[in-house]
């Protein structure tokens, strides 16, 4: 961090901001910040590490006088027409609107406005293929992103703008399917800014993205010469003087076998470690951590049992060893369905994926459009969206470019910091709401419709004979009708009677019913049925 | 409802790592919030009031809040929930509450309790062991009275000054046979209290489940974003928030009766039924929200510490206990509390940086919350435990150590005997395990036993699994 060069202003502003106090903090942050390698995190605070955390929690969003409303991102294409083949059963139910919209909050960041209808029109297979194999080059619709001072994103060293570039090309992105698997690997090999710096992690970030529906193979062996998670997970300090079992370990747990599962021993821990040895790099007060290499000298050249297999294994054998483990296919093809669907394939269909992985050669696309057809994703039950997913939807929605750093701390309340996972082992799926973090996703919807409150003339000259009714359906448009449930809608127009005092002066019926409008934009964000889908 | 914890499919639990289950996220969300009044709103001018006072709003809030008893007791449902959450505690006077103290990532035994009268420590410790880094002599405190082998780190001199008071139980080897050296499994052993990677529900969730309430959730409360799994219940409410004076809602443009009905819109939306699963799921999670936000009203307008009472700063931990001795204080009627100790304890290299950092701050923040306990008079009953999912290896790796098996907890409180709970087991190499670490002398599930039964006075056979099958220490003063 703090090597922007070029960005002579940028750094100038970082410097002035850093006393002495702020520095104790940031070093207390960074203590405080638990990571399985802090450790390094505690090493390069040495380096000139400045962080200038904004000042948190305004109470409001700064107003800005007429909101600037984004260019709807055109829906992504299918290159080539004709359906698609899977070897589970394919969705043969109605394709309208509501399972576009399905479809596109499991394999994207929901739709924008138009874009359910759009992909309904081309029918099941046509919209999964526009999302799995869209042709051409990603584009970025809409006004460039900034931060709360105007400033273009430097998302390589600027505190937050990496949160900040990532969540702009979910909203702003044609191809919603890769920015979302690039978010998947994120989670699926996590690695934080806690311990690496923010330019290896937007290297890293642009590998998943180019190995969104590729090889896995492919992307194990990326991930293992990656410089990010060299540094996460001590790989620069295994050598064979000294072994050091972190990837080593967390390459089975977490990223190819998983835990408990009998896939491999304390031994083969060891043995696996000893493989992966050679990794190393070089530091310089100007560059950092640089120069990430092989070096043979480092390298245990003996021979390692592994699964069994003894060999003189290195790091090539180590990726290859685990992908053809005999247990790896299974682990695989749960783990990837566990992103979409929440009820578990059944025994037959996860056979069959197993099958179709490992005939294609650890491909990952052909599983994902089968997914993607499966009855199960749209009959099924809801899934909770992660907060960044919600948080991206709000904004496509609305319309709404990236124009506040708002977005970053207000990550941090709901669970999902991008670029800072809580550990190796990601997001946990199965928690992401409760008491505290669904409060963050309150405020984090208040900060999105800030900049569009009712307020001022349009409070003055709001239709004050405005039903209940009206009321609900004008917020339910504001967001651009998502689907709600009976229930809700009752509850929410319930409200919408009730919140109004039974006699009103001149000035408070048309006041009251913009504050009203005002509510329920928010309690429409927020609602369970809107924090699933 | 509290968030419903739902079966996992035995393919999908084999199909997933196990990390995937049961683990909540960590402290470091909390590094932005270790400023104390961090979460206070600023003040903003110029917010219409219907009283058209001129008021800002932030001053309206906090007014709000301060006034939460007579404006919104006038009859809303909040403050009876509130009340009828005192009157139960008063009640009980003698509620005994737990506090679970997690130390993430496996806390290094050896160096918390140094084995500096073993032969083999700075062998096996050449550049890690206490006395020998850049600190020298500074690092170590005084020698365990128990067991003089063992010397307190310096940074833990706040306990050991509890413990000669007879307010620390020490543990130095705890742990289970068989160690599980993954992070996330051997934590879930702890936090479910077995060995057991499908079950779904936390120890104290159990607990809670059994004999606790079935609409307070205040009694199984994580000061943190999320909710420790240890907590995780299957059929009672339970809770998780940073610190109670951050627990406000707001909307652009609100306020007023509509801001109420708002309010109260929040818990309501989420007590809808619903036959779908994961839209269950959400709306129990927004039910708890809307309870909670009544309970903890009062606290918008913050909170005192007894005078001479001094916590740490700049530490969300030492934030957290301070209001949760405050929470007390006040008669929330809280039972079980999982709160993470500060700072990540992987300390895989660099352990000399780290290790000494977070402990000084885990263990101030401790002092100051036993002294504030007893200025408040209810040291009596909260007993705290402080565990971490393992220990690590003996033999460190150069700048730093590897996972390990048996740990070391501690038991704080005024009522604690005070006195070590098993033995330390030795570094010798016939003394460690197979995998050259060291031996557990107790289980945590005998512990867990011993809380239950002695503490909580609760049958621990349908709570732990097999609970009779693990010797059970005595905790308490005779």
């Amino acid at each position: 961090m703090a090597t922007a060069k070029r960005k002579p202003k940028r750094r100038r502003k970082q410097r002035a901001c850093v006393t002495p106090k702020r520095r104790a903090r940031a070093k207390r942050a960074a203590l405080e910040s638990y990571t399985p390698g802090a450790e390094a995190a505690a090493r390069r605070r040495k380096r000139a590490r400045r962080k200038c955390r904004p000042k948190k929690r305004k109470r409001r969003a700064v107003r800005r006088p007429t909101p600037i409303l984004q260019p709807v991102p055109p829906p992504p294409r299918p290159a080539t027409p004709g359906p698609l083949s899977s070897p589970l059963a394919i969705y043969g139910g109605t394709f309208g609107v509501r399972q576009a919209e399905r479809l596109l909050w499991r394999a994207g960041f929901g739709p924008s406005p138009g874009h359910a209808q759009a992909l309904a029109s081309l029918g099941l297979h046509g919209a999964v293929r526009s999302l799995t194999r869209p042709a051409g080059a990603a584009v970025l619709t809409g006004a460039t992103p900034h931060d709360s001072d105007d400033s273009p994103l430097y998302p390589e060293d600027a505190w937050g703008h990496d949160h900040l570039w990532f969540l702009d090309r979910m909203v702003r992105t044609n191809q919603p399917l890769v920015e979302r698997m690039a978010l998947l690997w994120h989670d699926w090999f996590a690695t934080s800014t806690a311990a690496v710096e923010q330019r290896h992690m937007m290297v890293q970030n642009q590998t998943f993205r180019t190995n969104a529906l590729g090889s896995f193979h492919t992307l194990v062996r990326a991930m293992t010469t990656d410089p990010a998670m060299i540094l996460w997970l001590n790989q620069n300090e295994n050598s064979r003087w000294n072994p050091n079992e972190n990837y080593a370990r967390e390459v089975m747990e977490l990223f190819t076998l998983g835990a408990d599962r009998g896939a491999y021993t304390e031994d083969d821990v060891r043995e696996l470690a000893r493989s992966l040895t050679g990794w190393t790099n070089s530091w310089s007060a100007e560059l950092g951590t640089h120069d990430f290499r092989f070096a043979a000298n480092r390298h245990d050249a003996n021979p390692k049992t592994v699964f069994g297999r003894t060999g003189t294994w290195d790091w090539e054998d180590a990726c290859r060893l685990c992908v053809e483990h005999p247990l790896h296919s299974s682990f695989l093809v749960g783990k990837l369905w566990s992103y979409f669907i929440p009820t578990p394939p059944s025994d037959s269909d996860r056979s069959k994926l197993e099958q179709l992985y490992r005939s294609t050669g650890y491909q990952v696309r052909p599983l994902v459009e089968a997914i993607l057809l499966h009855p199960q994703l749209y009959g099924g039950p809801r899934m909770v969206k992660p907060p960044i997913i919600a948080l991206a939807g709000w904004l496509r929605a609305l319309r709404r470019p990236i124009d506040t750093s708002a977005w970053v701390w207000l990550a941090d309340g709901t669970g999902q910091r991008l670029f800072m996972p809580p550990n190796v082992a990601g997001w946990d799926d199965d928690r992401w709401l409760d008491t505290s973090t669904l409060r963050a996703r309150w405020e984090m919807a208040s900060y999105a419709v800030g900049d569009r409150e009712l307020a001022g003339a349009a409070m003055d000259e709001y239709d004050e004979t405005e039903t209940p009714q009206q009321a609900v359906a004008k917020a339910r448009a504001f967001w651009g009708d998502p689907p709600l449930t009976g229930e809700t809608v009752t509850s929410l127009t319930a409200f919408a009677t009730d919140c109004l005092p039974g006699s009103m002066s001149g000035w408070q019926r048309h006041t009251y019913r913009a504050i009203r409008q005002n509510a329920l934009r928010v309690l429409i964000a927020t609602c369970p049925d809107l924090q699933t889908s | 409802m509290a968030p419903r914890v739902t079966k996992p499919n035995a393919a999908e639990i084999a199909a997933c790592s196990c990390g995937g289950y049961s683990r909540s996220r960590l402290l470091r969300h909390a590094a932005g919030a270790a400023i104390p009044g961090a979460g206070l709103p600023a003040i903003e001018a110029g917010m219409p009031l219907p009283a058209g006072t001129g008021m800002s709003r932030r001053s309206f809030l906090s007014r709000t809040a301060g006034l939460a008893m007579a404006v919104y007791g006038a009859g809303a449902l909040g403050i009876d929930a509130l009340d009828a959450g005192i009157a139960a505690a008063a009640e009980a006077p003698d509620q005994p509450v737990l506090v679970s103290v997690f130390l993430d990532g496996g806390a290094d035994s050896l160096s918390m309790l140094a084995p500096t009268g073993h032969a083999r420590y700075t062998q096996l410790r050449p550049t890690l062991a206490l006395g020998l880094g850049e600190d020298g002599a500074a690092e170590l405190g005084p020698q365990l009275s128990e067991d003089t082998s063992l010397q307190w780190h310096s940074a833990l001199n706040p306990l050991a000054t509890l413990h000669a008071e007879g307010k620390v139980s020490v543990l130095p080897a705890i742990g289970y046979t068989d160690a599980n050296q993954s992070h996330f499994t051997s934590r879930h052993f702890w936090e479910v209290g077995a060995t057991d990677p499908f079950a779904r529900l936390g120890w104290l969730g159990r607990y809670l489940d059994q004999h606790g309430s079935a609409d307070n959730p205040l009694q199984g409360l994580s000061l943190g974003y999320d909710l420790s799994p240890s907590l995780a219940s299957g059929s009672v409410p339970v809770a998780a928030m940073s610190r109670p004076e951050e627990y406000d809602f707001w909307a652009p443009g609100v306020w007023g009766p509509v801001e109420t009905a708002m309010l109260d819109s929040i818990g309501n939306l989420g007590e809808l039924p619903t036959g779908d699963a994961g839209l269950a799921y959400a709306r129990g999670a927004a039910a708890a929200t809307g309870r909670l936000r009544e309970q903890v009203a009062p606290f918008q307008s913050g909170y005192t510490t007894p005078p001479g009472v001094t916590y740490p700063t700049g530490s969300s931990f030492s934030d957290r206990l301070r209001a949760l001795a405050a929470m007390l204080g006040a008669g929330l009627p809280l039972r079980c509390v999982a709160i993470n100790g500060a700072g990540g304890y992987d300390t895989h290299s660099n352990q000399e940086d780290s290790l000494p950092q977070n402990l000084t701050v885990t263990a101030g923040s401790l002092l100051a919350f036993q002294r504030d306990l007893e200025a408040r008079g209810l040291a009596d009953r909260v007993l705290t435990l402080v565990w971490s999912e393992f220990g690590r290896r003996p033999d460190e790796n150069g700048s730093g150590t590897d996972h390990g098996a048996a740990g070391t907890a501690f038991l704080i409180g005024s009522a604690v005997r005070g006195t070590m709970i098993g033995e330390f087991p030795g570094i010798a190499a016939n003394d460690l395990d197979d995998d050259d670490n060291l031996r557990a002398t107790s289980d945590y599930r005998g512990l867990y036993r011993a809380l239950l039964e002695q503490w909580f006075a609760v049958d621990a056979a349908s709570v732990i699994p097999g609970a009779s099958g693990f010797t059970a220490p005595e905790l308490l003063k005779p």
